[in-house]
C-alpha cells in the first residue's frame, strides 16, 4: 500500500491506519491506510457507493451521527488518535471542517451563517473581533464583495454557488485545520463550479482539503493527490498526474479510461 | 308502516336495475356485436341501480321536509279543527299535542280538544305518507327505467359512474360546509337580537357581569351584561395559565423525543403522549376540581393567599395545559423532524454540540411550526368548556390573582343556555353574542395558524 512518505518526504496533518467502516453488518470500507498532507489538495475518486464519502466523513468523526456505524482502526491528527475515548468530538470538528453536496446554509442571516462557529466556539471577544472574522471569511471565500451590502439578508436567498461559498466561509470562519469537502460541487452549475474550483486553489496550502468528487475532471484539476477507491478498497493513491496519465493498477486505469463507473 | 320498508324498498329497487342491467350488457357481449362492449357490465349494473336510487333519495328528503305542513294544512282544513282557538300559543300547543298523540296514543295530553283533532291527524299522515311512498318509488322506477333504456353497447357507464361518484363526494363534503355555515348564520341571526337590546360597545368592553334570566328588560339592563371579564377570564386560564404549562413542557418532550430517544423508546413514549389527547375532557374536569384544585387552594392558603379559593383559574389553567400538552408536541415534533437532515449536519460539522445544534439551528428554523401548534392549541384551550365548567368557577372577576375563582365565555355560554330564563331574553341571547365572539376568534386563530404552517411546509420544499 502507498502512503504518503513514499511521494514526499512532507509531514503527514492525517495518517489513517487499516481504517474499516461497517454500517451493521456490511463492510462499507475496508482497511484504508492513507496520510494526508497540509501542503496539497487530496481527491478521492471512485464510483457511487465506493466508501470514498465514507471514509471522508471518518476524518472528522460525522459517522457518530449514523445509528449503527461503527469504525475500526486508527485515524490521527497531528499524531492524536481521534478514536480514542475521551476525545473531544466538538473540538476535533471545529477542527476539522467540512462541506457538503447540497449547500445547507442555515435559515439565517448571512452575518449569522458565518458567526455561527465563532459564537458557538466563542472566538471573539466582542462584536468588532467577529465582525473582522465575518468579513475575513467571506473575503476568503470571495463571497464578500457580492454580499457586504446585504449581510442582514437571509442565507437561504443567495444563489446556490453562492450558499456553497457561504458555508465554505462558515467552515473557515473557525480557522479549521483540515477542510473536508463531500462532492462540493454537485449541486451547482458549470460555472459557480470553476468559482468554487478557482476558491479551492487560492485556500490550497492554509487548509489541508480533502475533496471527495464524482468528476475525474475535478480531481485533476484542483488536486495534486489523487487516491481512487473501489468497493470499499483504496485501490491506489499517488501524485494526480500520475494517476491520471500512468495508473499502476488496471482498475485505476479503467476506471479513467471510462471502462467503468 | 315502518320507515325501513319504503328505504327497503327502494334498494331492492336499485339492486333489481342492477340485476338487469348487468345481464342485458352480458347480452351486448354475448350478441358479439361490431361494436365492442365499452364498459364492463358491472358499470352498467352500478350506473341503472344509481340512476334509480339518488332521484328516489333526493325527492324522498325533499317530501319528508314538505310533508308537515301539508299534513297540518290537511288537518286545519277537517271539521275537527273548527273548534282550535283562532291564535297564540294555545293554539300550537294542541296543534302539537295532537300531533304527538296521532305517533304515540300515551303521550301526555292536557287539552280535551287534541283527542279530537288525533283521527284528522292520523288520516293525514297516513294519506300523505303513503303518496310519498308511492311517488319515491315511482320515480325511483321511472329514473332507472330512463338509465336503462339508455344502455348500449358503446354507452361510456364507467364515465357516467365515474361523474355520479364524484357527485357523490362532493355532496359529502358540502355537508360539512354547509353546517359550519348554517351555525354562523344561526348564530349572525340570534347575535344581532341580543344587540338589539345590549350595545355591542356595553357588552364588549363593560365590566360588570351578572345577567338575570328572570329579570325583565329594561332601561338598566344592559349594564349587567359587560362580558370582559369573561373574556379576561378566558384569555387568562386559555391562553396565559395553559400556554405557561403546555408550551414548556409540549416544546421539551418534542425536543426530547425526536432528537434524544432511542427508536425504541420513542415508540414507546409517543402513543403515550398521545393517550393524552384522547382522555375525555370531562375526565380532565374531575381531576381538576377533585385533586389539583384543593391542592392549589391549601398551597394557596399555606403561602398566606387568604383569598385562595377551591375554584380557581390555576386549578383549570394548569390541568387545561396539560390537555393541551400534545397539541404541542406533535406539532413541534413534526416541525423539528421536518428542518432538512443537511442542517443539523452542517451545525454538528463545526463543532455544535446536540444542544447548541437544537437551540441556535432547529428550534430557530422550526419556530414557525411551533408558533402555528401553540396557536391551534390557544384556540382548542380557550373553547374548551368542561375543565372551566368544573374547576373555573361561575364568578366573573377581573383579576389577575390565580387562585381566586374566575369564570370564562364558555362557561357561561352553558349557564346561559341552561338557566331557565325564557328564550328570548337578553340572558339567553348573550349565549350566542359570547358564542359569536369564541367562534370569530378560534377561527382567525386557527385561520393564522394554518396559513403560517402552510408557508413553512414550503419553505423546505
Amino acid at each position: 500500500m502507498t502512503t504518503l512518505h513514499e511521494l514526499d518526504p512532507v509531514e503527514a496533518k492525517i495518517s489513517a491506519r487499516d481504517v474499516s467502516v461497517y454500517y451493521g453488518e456490511k463492510r462499507a470500507l475496508d482497511e484504508v491506510s492513507i496520510d494526508i498532507p497540509t501542503e496539497y489538495v487530496t481527491a478521492f475518486i471512485g464510483p457511487s457507493g465506493c466508501g470514498k464519502s465514507t471514509f471522508l466523513r471518518t476524518l472528522n468523526r460525522m459517522n457518530d451521527t449514523i445509528a449503527g456505524a461503527r469504525v475500526e482502526g486508527e485515524i490521527r491528527l497531528d499524531g492524536e488518535d481521534i478514536y480514542r475515548s475521551g476525545m473531544d468530538v466538538v473540538q476535533l470538528r471545529a477542527r476539522v471542517g467540512m462541506v457538503f453536496q447540497k449547500p445547507n446554509p442555515f435559515p439565517k442571516s448571512i452575518y449569522e451563517n458565518v458567526a455561527y462557529g465563532p459564537r458557538i466556539h466563542g472566538l471573539a471577544a466582542g462584536k468588532g473581533e467577529l465582525d473582522g472574522i465575518v468579513e475575513r471569511s467571506l473575503k476568503r471565500a470571495g463571497l464578500w464583495d457580492e454580499v457586504k451590502d446585504r449581510l442582514a439578508d437571509s442565507g437561504t436567498a443567495l444563489s446556490g454557488g453562492q450558499q456553497q461559498r457561504l458555508c465554505i466561509a462558515r467552515a473557515i470562519a473557525v480557522d479549521p485545520e483540515v477542510i473536508l469537502m463531500d462532492e462540493p460541487c454537485s449541486a451547482l452549475d458549470p460555472i459557480a463550479t470553476a468559482r468554487i474550483e478557482e476558491l479551492i486553489g487560492e485556500l490550497k496550502g492554509r487548509y489541508a482539503i480533502v475533496i471527495v468528487t464524482h468528476s475525474m475532471q475535478q480531481a485533476a484539476r484542483v488536486s495534486q493527490r489523487t487516491a481512487f477507491f473501489h468497493l470499499g478498497k483504496m485501490v491506489e493513491y499517488g501524485k494526480t498526474s500520475d494517476i491520471f496519465t500512468n495508473p499502476r493498477e488496471e482498475r485505476t486505469k479503467d476506471y479513467i479510461t471510462g471502462r467503468y463507473g | 308502516m315502518s320507515p325501513a320498508t319504503p328505504v327497503l324498498m327502494a334498494v331492492a329497487l336499485a339492486l333489481v336495475g342492477w340485476l338487469v342491467a348487468r345481464a342485458r350488457a352480458h347480452r351486448f357481449a354475448a350478441e358479439g356485436n361490431a361494436v365492442r362492449l365499452h364498459s364492463l357490465p358491472t358499470y352498467h349494473g352500478w350506473f341503472v341501480a344509481l340512476a334509480a336510487l339518488i332521484p328516489a333519495a333526493i325527492f324522498a328528503i325533499a317530501w319528508a321536509s314538505l310533508s308537515p305542513s301539508l299534513i297540518l294544512s290537511k288537518v286545519l282544513a277537517s271539521p275537527a279543527a273548527s273548534g282550535l282557538p283562532a291564535f297564540g300559543m294555545k293554539r300550537d300547543a294542541v296543534l302539537a299535542e295532537a300531533h304527538d298523540l296521532a305517533y304515540d296514543a300515551s303521550a301526555a295530553a292536557f287539552n280535551p280538544l287534541s283527542r279530537a283533532l288525533v283521527p284528522a291527524f292520523r288520516e293525514a299522515m297516513t294519506l300523505y305518507g303513503t303518496i310519498g311512498i308511492v311517488v319515491t318509488l315511482l320515480v325511483g322506477f321511472a329514473c332507472g327505467a330512463f338509465a336503462f333504456l339508455k344502455l348500449r353497447p358503446d354507452f361510456r357507464a364507467r364515465t357516467h359512474v365515474e361523474r355520479i361518484v364524484m357527485g357523490i363526494l362532493l355532496a359529502a363534503s358540502l355537508v360539512a360546509i354547509l353546517t359550519t355555515l348554517g351555525i354562523l348564520v344561526s348564530l349572525v341571526f340570534e347575535t344581532a337580537r341580543f344587540f338589539q337590546i345590549v350595545s355591542p360597545l356595553k357588552f364588549l368592553l363593560g365590566t360588570h357581569w351578572s345577567p338575570d334570566p328572570m329579570a325583565s328588560v329594561g332601561a338598566g339592563t344592559a349594564d349587567s351584561y359587560g362580558a370582559l371579564p369573561l373574556f379576561w377570564g378566558t384569555i387568562y386560564i386559555g391562553a396565559v395559565i395553559a400556554m405557561l404549562v403546555a408550551i414548556p413542557l409540549g416544546l421539551m418532550s418534542a425536543i426530547y423525543l425526536t432528537q434524544y430517544a432511542t427508536p425504541v423508546l420513542r415508540k414507546w413514549l409517543k402513543p403515550m403522549l398521545e393517550i393524552l389527547a384522547g382522555v375525555p375532557t370531562v375526565v380532565y374536569g374531575y381531576f381538576a376540581a377533585l385533586t389539583v384544585a384543593p391542592a392549589i387552594r391549601d398551597f394557596g392558603k399555606l403561602v398566606g393567599i387568604a383569598s385562595a379559593s377551591s375554584e380557581s383559574a390555576l386549578a383549570a389553567g394548569v390541568v387545561m395545559g396539560i390537555m393541551i400538552i400534545p397539541f404541542v408536541s406533535s406539532m413541534a415534533d413534526d416541525s423539528i423532524a421536518a428542518v432538512p437532515q443537511s442542517l443539523r449536519d452542517g451545525s454538528l460539522a463545526m463543532g455544535a454540540t446536540k444542544y447548541e445544534t437544537i437551540r441556535r439551528v432547529l428550534v430557530p428554523a422550526a419556530l414557525p411550526g411551533i408558533v402555528a401548534g401553540v396557536m391551534l392549541a390557544v384556540s382548542r384551550a380557550i373553547g374548551e368548556t368542561m375543565i372551566v365548567v368544573m374547576a373555573a368557577g361561575a364568578t366573573a372577576r377581573l383579576t389577575a390573582n390565580p387562585f381566586e375563582s374566575m369564570t370564562t365565555v364558555t362557561f357561561q355560554i352553558v349557564a346561559m343556555l341552561t338557566g331557565e330564563g325564557s328564550f328570548d331574553h337578553p340572558a339567553t341571547l348573550s349565549a350566542f353574542a359570547l358564542g359569536m365572539v369564541l367562534f370569530l376568534v378560534t377561527l382567525s386563530l386557527n385561520f393564522v395558524a394554518l396559513r403560517v404552517v402552510k408557508r413553512f411546509r414550503e419553505a423546505y420544499d
